[in-house]
């Protein structure tokens, strides 16, 4: 028989014991799991989602995680809005030229090429604009150009699929500029299909209804983004939604769009003084020109451009970092207390064991092998309840996992682990090893000779 | 008596303890005793006059504070304690009075036990021989509380032969068991010695027990320190 062999009858002989501190131990575990697992999905659910293809985001002057916060996680309230002009600025004078011809403006704007053109370098800028919900859900006006360029998936190189119908048109003859897309969460959430309509509210999920309704023409795969959490609504048909025009101050210059009411005739598009986005997603086609442009905008004093991997970088060493720290020493102390159960069950039981190993003593066992059998005991325990507690962790993960998808848009599996949470189990064993060392001292010190007579 | 016919020589052998109100007490003070290969001898003596103690003095279990024990031609006082534990799981069988069979392990498991510390690896053929040879075949996979006190005698006999030892030590091993099956054991014992030409040394109270043996050695005669404190 195998020295392990040995010590599995042993744990097995104290069944109750046994169970018990193996039990307490894989509650440790299971909780050590549970917070870093938590922290894991935390962390992951920010840095996975910082990085959608895009690598700056621009917006109005003030906190750059805000900016990051409402236009990558629609998270937060909106700092204020940009004017329309400003996103022109990324796009070269025919493409001006073209917005000011089909929008109506000044003229004068298509005249030259915009500030940030020569950076893009085949590039793209999609427009956000935010404010309105539908449920509890951000309602984002945004242009096709969203679903045909952004990019998620681990690797970022996933498009956006549908599980119903199709990517919202700027423009289509059946439902005009009122067209929308749902993320899979808002779809699932509020029981609505392609096919359906819905009204947005303006200001906060509570707030007014448009009475403008927008026909829903896809629903998006779930992708584990904050997408999963949006209803995508075409821009132009944003605009067109009550108080959604900025207010003309009289004195622009203004010269009508061309060709409007061949589209249709009953909602003529905002002109460009009225228009505004909350945000921009712009993606350098070289991005070597990605910091000289950031620099640009941010000398400027209208907007800024924030890198949201770096924001998010900020926040997780600036708030998260520091709480997985405090987390991982509630860990440590939560190891601790686990091993220190397992020395107590084991030292305990030494009482009613001397004899025991008092016969195997004098049946020719050697101190150190009665010391490995003991310490394999602590193995087993530790082995046992770190795997368990293991399972347990995930186990609840796994089962709330919808949950989690819900909340964070990180999908969780059953074996999904954290980074540390490797280190779990070696450290329990260590550990209970470690605490194995003074029942196993005990029995390397059992007296035969009267241990045998008692 | 030549050392390739003796299997346990004793000279001048000595042990001491500590006593609770200060100094030693001499328990065992043998100038000589031998057994020959094959030879069963059983010991007779006082409660408290040192049986036990020259058993584990014997086995290996305690160190003598002089004197030489020397069992199969190895002198014991030589050994290491690592040395000494190695040569009783080879050489040495002990039968206890009250079993000491292991609780967790089945009465096989407890046989094969015997052999595990003894040469790193188990002989199952063997070990069901022995079961087989103490008439518990059918009780292999029984564990200590599942089989009667008689039983589990016969198992921890079992277990001790396991080793193919050279020499027995019996600690009273009829103590604890009703008249007849005193008797079983004690024949159990006795034809497995002989079977295997095992040199025995059974401590017993029992004159009973004692007159079974064609050698009988009374520890009080042996033993100067037991006389010296008459």
């Amino acid at each position: 028989m195998s020295l392990i062999q040995i010590a599995w009858r042993n744990f097995c002989h104290r069944s109750l014991s046994s169970a018990l501190t193996t039990l307490s131990l894989a509650l440790g575990v299971g909780l050590v799991v549970l917070v870093l697992s938590i922290s894991g999905i935390v962390s992951e659910a920010f840095t996975r989602n910082a990085s959608v293809g895009y690598n700056l985001v621009v917006g109005p002057k003030g906190s750059a995680l805000q900016l990051t916060l409402n236009s990558v996680y629609y998270l937060s309230q909106p700092i204020e809005n940009l004017p329309f002009t400003e996103y022109m600025e990324f796009f070269g004078q025919d493409e001006r030229a073209e917005m000011v011809r089909e929008y109506g403006g000044d003229p004068a704007l298509g005249e030259r090429d915009g500030i940030y053109a020569g950076y893009m370098a085949g590039g793209y800028a999609i427009p956000l604009a935010l404010g309105d919900y539908y449920g509890e859900f951000r309602v984002v006006g945004t242009t096709p150009e969203f679903f045909e360029k952004l990019r998620h998936g681990p690797d970022v190189d996933e498009p956006f699929s549908f599980s119903e119908g199709r990517a919202l048109q700027e423009f289509s003859a059946e439902n005009g500029y009122f067209e929308a897309v749902l993320g899979s969460r808002v779809a699932s959430e509020m029981g609505k299909h392609a096919g359906e309509e819905f009204f947005p509210t303006h200001g906060d999920p509570e707030g007014e209804g448009h009475g403008q309704g927008f026909k829903i023409v896809g629903i998006l795969d779930p992708t584990g983004t904050p997408n999963d959490r949006a209803a995508f609504v075409n821009l132009e048909g944003f605009y067109l939604l009550d108080n959604h025009a900025k207010p003309l101050k009289g004195d622009e210059i203004i010269e009508d769009p061309a060709d409007w009411k061949q589209r249709d005739p009953e909602h003529k598009p905002l002109v460009i003084p009225q228009r505004e986005v909350t945000s921009i997603l712009i993606r350098n086609g070289n991005l070597m020109f990605a910091p000289g442009m950031q620099n640009t905008i941010n000398e400027g004093l209208q907007s800024q451009a924030a890198a949201p991997v770096g924001e998010i970088a900020k926040l997780m060493s600036a708030i998260v970092g520091p709480l997985l720290k405090a987390l991982l020493a509630i860990t440590l102390i939560t190891c601790v207390v686990a091993a220190v159960g397992v020395l107590v069950a084991i030292y305990n039981s030494m009482n009613d064991r001397r004899r025991d190993i008092a016969v195997m003593r004098a049946l020719g066992a050697r101190r150190e092998t009665v010391t490995v059998i003991i310490l394999a005991e602590s193995l087993i325990i530790a082995l046992i309840g770190g795997v368990l507690g293991w399972f347990l962790a995930h186990f609840a993960i796994w089962s709330s996992s919808g949950y989690i998808e819900a909340q964070t848009g990180v999908r969780v599996s059953l074996f999904t682990t954290s980074t540390y949470e490797i280190a779990v189990l070696p450290l329990v064993i260590a550990l209970a090893l470690f605490a194995g060392f003074l029942p196993a001292w005990s029995a390397y010190r059992t007296d035969v000779g009267s241990n045998l007579s008692a | 008596m030549s050392n390739v016919d003796t299997t346990l020589r004793i000279s001048d052998l000595t042990k001491t303890f500590d006593q609770p109100g200060g100094g030693r007490l001499t328990v065992l003070d043998v100038p000589q005793f031998e057994i020959a290969t094959g030879e069963q001898v059983a010991l007779i003596g006082e409660s408290g006059g040192g049986k036990t103690t020259l058993l584990h003095l014997i086995a290996g279990l305690l160190v003598p504070d002089s004197g030489s024990i020397r069992v199969a031609g190895t002198e014991l006082t030589r050994l290491s304690e690592q040395g000494r534990d190695r040569f009783r799981a080879s050489t040495i069988g002990y039968v206890f009075q009250t079993f000491n069979l292991l609780p967790a392990f089945t009465a096989l498991e407890n046989v094969r036990l015997g052999m595990t510390f003894g040469h790193g690896h188990t002989d199952s053929g063997r070990a069901r021989d022995l079961l087989d040879r103490v008439g518990l075949s059918d009780r292999a996979h029984y564990r200590p509380s599942q089989l009667s006190v008689g039983q589990q005698q016969r198992v921890a006999i079992a277990r001790s032969l396991a080793g193919r030892p050279r020499l027995l030590l019996c600690d009273e091993p009829t103590a604890n068991v009703d008249p007849v099956s005193a008797e079983n054991v004690l024949d159990l014992i006795r034809t497995s010695c002989n079977e295997e030409n095992i040199a025995m040394l059974m401590v017993t109270h029992s004159m009973h027990v004692a007159e079974r043996f064609s050698r009988i050695d009374n520890l009080n005669e042996i033993n100067r320190a037991f006389a010296n404190s008459q």
